[in-house]
Formats: C-alpha cells, structure tokens, sequence
C-alpha cells in the first residue's frame, strides 16, 4: 500500500482524496474496434435479452407447467422418472454392468468419473494450445461424452410412453354427485353406469365429469353414439333425456 | 443533478473502481457479435445468468404462496395454477427457466471447453463454473419434489435410493437428505425445502460473484 508524508483522505477514512488513479484508458488505446460496455454494448445485450425472454414467455403460456395427482404412495405401478436433464443419469442404471450388484458403478464411479474429469480439466489437458484441433484428445473425449449423453437421454425417453403417462396421471376433480337427483335416477336407470361406472368416473368408457359436451350434444350422443359408443343405448322418453343431458353437462361446472 | 450525487458518494466511498469493474470496460473486438456474427457464442454465460435471474424473481414469489407440507404443498401450487393471478405464467416461468438454465448452461461450457478458453490463468475459474453446474443441477434435482405430486415423489426415492448406493456414506447421506432412514414424506419435503430455497442458493450466490470477479479481473480470453 501506498504511504507517505501529504497524502490527504476524505475525513477519518482510508479513502484517498483527489485520486486520479482510476481514470480509464481511452478506448482508442486498446487493440480492434473495442466497444464501452457501458452503455453501448448493454443496450444490445438489452435487446437479445428481450427477444430471448419473449420468447421464452410465449413458452410459458403454450405450454403450462405440468402438476400431476398428489403424491400418493400407495399408487400402483407407478414408473418413477426424473427431470429430463437427469434422463441420461438414470438411464445408465438399466443397463447390466451397472445395476444390481454392480450398481455403484451405475451412480458413482462413470458418473464420478466423467464430471471429475470435468471439473479438473485444465489440469488433465494442460498444453498451451486452445485451438480444439489442435488438442485432439480433450476434444475427442468431450465429443464422445456429448454423443453419450444424447444416446442415453433419447434411449431413456424412447422407452416412455408420454402420452398413456400424461393420461394416466392427470388431475381428476373430486366432483360430488347427487345421486338423489332425477338426473342421476335417469342415469342409473337406463345402462349408462355399466361403461361410465357408478360415480360416473369412468370404466370401460371415459369419465363424464367435466366432459367437454353441452347439453345438447350429449343429448345426440346418448342417442347416436359416438366412437366406440354404439347408437340407441338411450331407451327413455325425450323428457328424461333432458334431464340427463343437463346432469351431466352441469357436473364439473362451477 | 446524477453526476453531483456520484460524486457526493465518489468522494466519500470512492466508487470509481467498483463502477469500472462493473460497467465502465472496454468489449473487445472478437466477442462482440455486432462485428463478427460467430461472436454470438459468448451470449450463453450471459444468458444463463439472465435466467438465473429469472429463476430467483419468480421463485421469490413462488414461496409467496408455497407451503412446504405434504398436506398442503400440492393444494398451494393448484390454487397458484388455477385460482391466482399469473399464478401460472409465474411457475411456468420457474418449471421451463430450471430446463433453459441447464441448456445455457451446457452450451456456455462447450463454448469455453472447445475454445480451451478454461487454460493458463483461468484454471480456477473454471473449477468454479462446473461447481456452479453442479449446484444448478442440485436445484433441479430438490426442486423437483417441491410440487409434492405424484413425479415429485416417485423420483425422489430413486434419488435417495442412489444416494444410498454410494459407498460408506451412502446410509448417512440418505437420512440428511431424507430425515428418516426409511419414510420418504413431511421431512424430506421440508429437508428439500430448506436445500432448495436457503443452502443452494447462498452456495449459488458466492460461486456465481467469485466467478465474475474473476472474470472482471483476468479479462476475457483473447481470440483463438
């Protein structure tokens, strides 16, 4: 540290007064076309900042954020299955040479390996040379470790049926139905509850809680059917259909 | 008015240097895709830490309605799905920023890898880069369970199955994370919680000032 007689600082402090030590250089000092990053390189910064984050909001709303069913233990045959950044990780562990009995290889020694050998790279490849050319082995392992990682991330997602999962596991609203309702007596009465079940949750055929059909529409589908549903399950007068018809339009509604 | 108000603080807390270090440098020629459109590579750092950004914002108002319970944490984050304001939109921000994040994050250290950018002197900078990553995985790892649905819970006993495996310590590792050695439930959500929202980030935080002082002070690395 700089002493010495005639030095002046700001009251008590340790802060020097009249101090020009920290003038910058003129830019023309530096070599190539140099930019100040303030405020003429932020500002572009600031634009490929707001392109990227408007992008990335349109992600937000087009795809929300999934929540499946509340954790439930018990839940059978549930295939548990990580974030898909941790797919290639998990992936490993189905194969023989690294599960059971070696299973530590699987979660310890490739992965300990690989990311140790990540973290003390400068160490490994200590030469002088930068260009990826001409350090051929640094740039072949890193090469086979990317090729890895998506081998094993796309094996892993391969063998996961996204859609029966995403069906399986969505949200069912507890509705509450009032079996005392005429609705509900024209339900039970007619053969509805053998494929739609007794609460209507759905058994062979889907669940008509909160079902995307208006009255109308179930009325016609009662009637005619619809996919696998065969016409003239509907056996009642057009009274009674109404009455169902509003029943189930109205459960799931708020 | 502003320049008076500098130089009230200058004079007394002499700011200079810190203002220089953060905004008043010069950006070089190679990094600066206005001059060569390559340059754009050197835009991931950035970008990470822009989402990083992202990731604290909307998690600061995530907590504003989580509670870190296993009879209410899946009915907190429903009603913040369907019944709050934005709700959605802010943890749709949070769920897609931890997946961006680790892209950035994977491309950022291919760009320093390939460029060897990571040798003599900046060894250490890069030991505190793949740190960062592997924080930021942690992340995304113990904020998986957090939503406490059926996912959340499935692949955290995997996870502590995996902890488990690792030799010697693996039992004693299982009951930090887990709280038990055998329930996975209200304290693993709280241990998850706490890890998630109070450890991670303070280690997050110093690694990510230590890696741009660094930064600041070596300079960035010249062209290949």
């Amino acid at each position: 540290m700089h002493r010495g007689k005639g030095m002046k600082f700001v009251g008590d402090s340790r802060v020097r007064e009249n101090d020009d030590r920290h003038i910058p250089k003129d830019y023309s000092e530096y070599p190539g076309r140099t930019e100040p990053f303030w405020p003429n390189f932020l500002l572009k910064e600031w634009l490929a900042g707001a392109v990227f984050l408007v992008g990335f909001l349109c992600l937000t709303v087009a795809a929300p954020a999934p929540l499946e069913k509340m954790a439930d233990p018990s839940t059978p045959g549930y295939i548990p299955l990580p974030d898909w950044y941790f797919l290639f990780l998990y992936q490993l562990l189905k194969y023989p040479f690294a599960s059971g009995d070696y299973v530590v290889i699987g979660t310890v020694v490739i992965p300990g390996l690989a990311f140790g050998g990540l973290l003390l790279a400068p160490f490994l490849d200590r030469g002088p040379e930068r260009r990826p050319t001409r350090r051929p082995v640094a740039t072949s392992l890193m090469l086979i470790a990317i090729v890895a990682v998506f081998f094993l991330t796309w094996e892993a997602s391969s063998h996961v049926d996204w859609e029966t999962r995403a069906e399986q596991n969505k949200i069912v609203e507890d509705v509450e139905i009032d079996k005392e309702s005429e609705g509900y007596q024209v339900y039970s009465d007619q053969s509805c509850m053998s494929c739609h079940g007794e609460n209507l949750e759905g058994v062979s055929g889907p669940s008509l809680i909160g079902t995307e059909h208006s009255a109308d529409e179930i009325k016609d589908i009662a009637k005619n059917g619809i996919g696998s549903m065969p016409a003239g399950q509907f056996e009642g007068s057009d009274e009674e259909l109404q009455k169902l018809a509003d029943f189930i339009a109205g459960l799931g509604e708020e | 008015m502003l320049q008076k108000i500098y130089d009230w603080i200058d004079e007394r807390v002499d700011i200079t240097p810190i203002w220089r270090d953060i905004a008043d440098h010069e950006v070089p020629e190679h990094v600066n895709p206005a001059h060569h459109f390559s340059a754009f590579v050197y835009c991931f750092g950035g970008l990470t830490f822009f989402v990083t950004v992202i990731q604290i914002l909307s998690g600061m108002f995530l907590t504003m309605y989580y509670v870190p319970d296993i009879e209410n944490a899946w009915n907190s984050v429903f009603y913040l799905q369907q019944e709050v304001a934005h709700g959605q939109i802010v943890r749709g921000m949070h769920h897609w920023g931890a997946s961006v994040v680790i892209v950035m994050l994977f491309l950022h250290t291919l760009r320093v890898f390939f460029q060897g950018a990571y040798k003599k002197p900046r060894e250490l900078n890069w030991i505190v880069g793949v740190l960062l990553f592997f924080v930021m995985l942690a992340l995304g790892l113990t904020g998986y369970l957090l939503p406490w649905d059926n996912k959340a819970l499935f692949a955290t006993e995997v996870t502590l199955q995996i902890a488990e495996s690792v030799p010697f310590i693996g039992e004693d590792l299982k009951i930090l994370l887990a709280g038990d050695p055998h329930i996975v439930g209200a304290q693993t959500l709280t241990r998850f919680f706490a890890i998630h929202v109070f450890f991670l980030p303070a280690a997050l935080f110093v690694l990510m000032a230590v890696h741009f002082i660094m930064i600041r002070r070596q300079g960035i690395s010249g062209p290949l």
